[in-house]
């Protein structure tokens, strides 16, 4: 039998039983609609994870305090207490590779302004920071190292805070607010940077002069963290590896003693982030994989049962002319068609489910073209593969005994 | 050499193995079959009646012995030049019909030319038609098998069986499912199609059904008993009119 007739009666079939066939396709349907949605997110993520690493700036370094005691209770490593000015100046001193650095010393509490308050986080840093990081100031200046020197109440208000405590539009400049009891003259204010990837606003922030944040809030003489800029992103691994022989030197740690400090590179932290969010992908697509095979075994089944079903018809066939390759393409272009159909489906639904998402879920995705059609092949060797054993069944019948199935 | 000869059978056996068991269904049958022959089998069930009709149906072979259809020797054919043989030369009438359900009648006519690659669309559907209206059927198209009576039916079989112009018709019990009327019904059609040449073989265990043959087989326990010509042969169109008008009840 010609294909296109083969075609148009496993189009009539399935319209025969419009439910069922529905009901088999469900499984692939499922499948691939969460294959590719799942792709699309894990791909979204990925690339959102790069653009917002990429906009902290390629070639920022971190330096955390850690411990190297080997026993005892192990802390959270900003509460430690390793990095002080000292470092700093020392970094400053020795590293060549280090364009610019600044430490941080962070505290939370309420700010206060007139008859608003509202809680947030004061993060003390050096000039230099906002080059570190990528922030830039929208209105106003930044104050300088006269003021960093001279301990000034002086600082800089994110978006967030802006909002929060002039909900009247007022421009802030000038103005003072407070930080628990010490009060600060907003002398600018930040270019929104928005949500973080870790749902973080960045936006709901206060940066002052980290002497003063030091000497009026944390009083203590203990960084958090310090923040470098290498001279340029292939100058980082050099970058690194000065910072660590200055600071081991500064630190007085001898040969075989561990750091008690850590070193992170932006193109390190990608790295882990993006092996973190593939691996995700990674089981995610696996699970919905296993649906796409749930669904092609269930298409084996519903054949199965055809097969059995129309004994009779296939009896006929065959006694009327139809031969073995007949028959077997007939129940196989069957199973294509339902896996194909459901195919189809899913894609459509995994896409609209991947333009969805973002605005329901705030999560990005991006839909790649190579999972739909990596999905859809799969579809059709979905329907080859267990449409085969089945249409091979029909195709084996003895001719008299399924006519005279009952 | 007188007319030309559709079937040849020489000496066939079949024989099934059934576990250590040998069933010997048909144990040496020889008969020919001339062009334009109206040939009812007839036998007892377990004579080997089904045996020799799946071997005339080509959906068996002899496992000794000749079995030539239409000069080819079917025996030396494999699967597929099996199929291709019966999709070209045998139409099949079944006691049950089998015509395919929530089909057309026309659709399920034109079924065994959808086998046939070297005919086209437009040519099949010619044809079908033409076979429909052979059989009476011109009105009834568009309907399918729950459509339409089980004489009706057995039309559209027949409709299906010509389509292809075979060699010969072979008809299982093709009346076994009728009843009297109907059945005459379908000889009569039977006996206009033999008259315009058409070769029939026609199994059956009704006796009243063989009158309308043109000559009778008898079988049993695997032989040939009797082979004879009908000499009495009856109309079927004329025991139609003879039967009583109280059917419509």
């Amino acid at each position: 039998m010609k294909i296109i007739n083969l075609i148009r009666l496993a189009i009539k079939a399935l319209q025969r039983n419009k439910l069922r066939a529905l009901l088999t396709m469900l499984g692939i349907i499922i499948g691939v609609a969460s294959v590719i949605t799942m792709m699309s997110i894990g791909e979204g993520s990925k690339q959102s994870i790069n653009a917002s690493l990429a906009s902290m700036g390629s070639n920022m370094i971190t330096i955390m305090p850690s411990s190297n005691e080997p026993g005892g209770a192990r802390m959270m490593g900003s509460s430690l207490k390793t990095l002080t000015s000292k470092d700093i100046d020392a970094l400053k001193e020795g590293a060549k590779n280090i364009a610019e650095i600044s430490p941080l010393v962070n505290s939370s509490g309420q700010s206060i302004s007139g008859a608003n308050n509202w809680p947030t986080s004061i993060q003390g840093v050096a000039p230099g920071y906002l080059d570190i990081r990528k922030v830039v100031v929208q209105d106003g200046i930044i104050f300088s190292e006269q003021d960093v020197r001279s301990s000034a109440k002086v600082c800089l208000l994110g978006k967030t805070v802006v909002d929060n405590l002039f909900p009247n539009g007022d421009s802030p400049i000038g103005k003072i607010i407070r930080f628990g009891k010490i009060p600060f003259q907003v002398i600018g204010t930040l270019v929104p940077k928005g949500t973080s990837n870790f749902g973080q606003d960045q936006d709901d922030i206060i940066i002052a002069p980290y002497t003063t944040v030091q000497k009026r809030i944390t009083s203590s003489i203990y960084f958090n963290q310090i923040y470098a800029s290498a001279i340029s992103e292939d100058a980082s691994d050099a970058a690194v590896t000065e910072i660590n022989s200055i600071l081991r030197a500064s630190h007085r740690l001898r040969d075989g003693q561990d750091n008690d400090f850590q070193v992170r590179t932006q193109a390190e932290l990608m790295t882990m982030m993006n092996s973190t969010s593939s691996m995700m992908t990674a089981l995610l697509t696996a699970v919905a994989s296993i649906s796409l095979v749930i669904g092609g075994i269930g298409i084996m089944n519903i054949m199965y049962v055809s097969v059995t079903e129309r004994t009779r018809e296939i009896g006929l066939r065959m006694s009327i002319g139809a031969r073995g390759i007949d028959i077997l393409l007939q129940f196989l272009i069957e199973a294509i068609m339902i896996s194909i159909t459901g195919g189809i489906i899913g894609v459509l639904l995994g896409i609209s489910a991947a333009i969805i998402v973002p605005s329901m879920l705030n999560w990005p995705t991006v839909i790649s073209e190579s999972s739909i059609v990596i999905s859809f092949f799969v579809c059709a060797v979905t329907g080859i593969f267990f449409g085969y054993y089945p249409a091979l069944k029909a195709s084996k019948l003895d001719p008299i005994e399924a006519l005279r199935y009952e | 050499m007188t007319a030309n000869k559709i079937l040849e059978i020489h000496d066939v056996k079949r024989e099934f193995v059934m576990g250590d068991q040998i069933v010997r269904a048909l144990k040496g049958i020889s008969f020919d079959v001339n062009a334009g022959e109206f040939l009812t089998i007839m036998g007892s069930s377990g004579s080997g009646k089904t045996t020799l009709l799946n071997m005339l149906g080509c959906l068996d072979k002899p496992t000794d012995g000749i079995y030539m259809l239409d000069n080819v020797n079917v025996k030396e054919l494999s699967r597929d030049e099996l199929a291709r043989l019966r999709n070209t030369k045998i139409g099949f009438v079944f006691q049950a019909y089998n015509l395919l359900p929530r089909t057309t009648a026309l659709e399920n006519v034109e079924l065994p030319l959808m086998y046939n690659p070297t005919i086209g669309t437009q040519e099949r559907k010619d044809r079908a038609i033409a076979a429909l209206e052979a059989v009476k059927l011109g009105d009834r198209f568009d309907h399918t098998p729950n459509q339409l009576s089980g004489g009706q039916q057995q039309r559209v079989a027949i409709a299906r069986a010509l389509v292809n112009e075979p060699v010969m018709i072979l008809a299982d019990e093709a009346t076994g499912n009728l009843d009297t009327r109907t059945s005459y019904e379908i000889m009569s059609l039977m006996q206009d199609l033999n008259a315009n040449g058409k070769t029939i073989v026609f199994v059956t265990h009704e006796p009243d059904i063989a009158a309308f043959s043109s000559r009778t087989v008898m079988l049993k326990d695997g032989r040939i008993v009797k082979d004879t010509q009908n000499t009495n042969r009856r109309s079927a169109s004329e025991a139609l009119a003879g039967l009583p008008v109280s059917d419509d009840y």
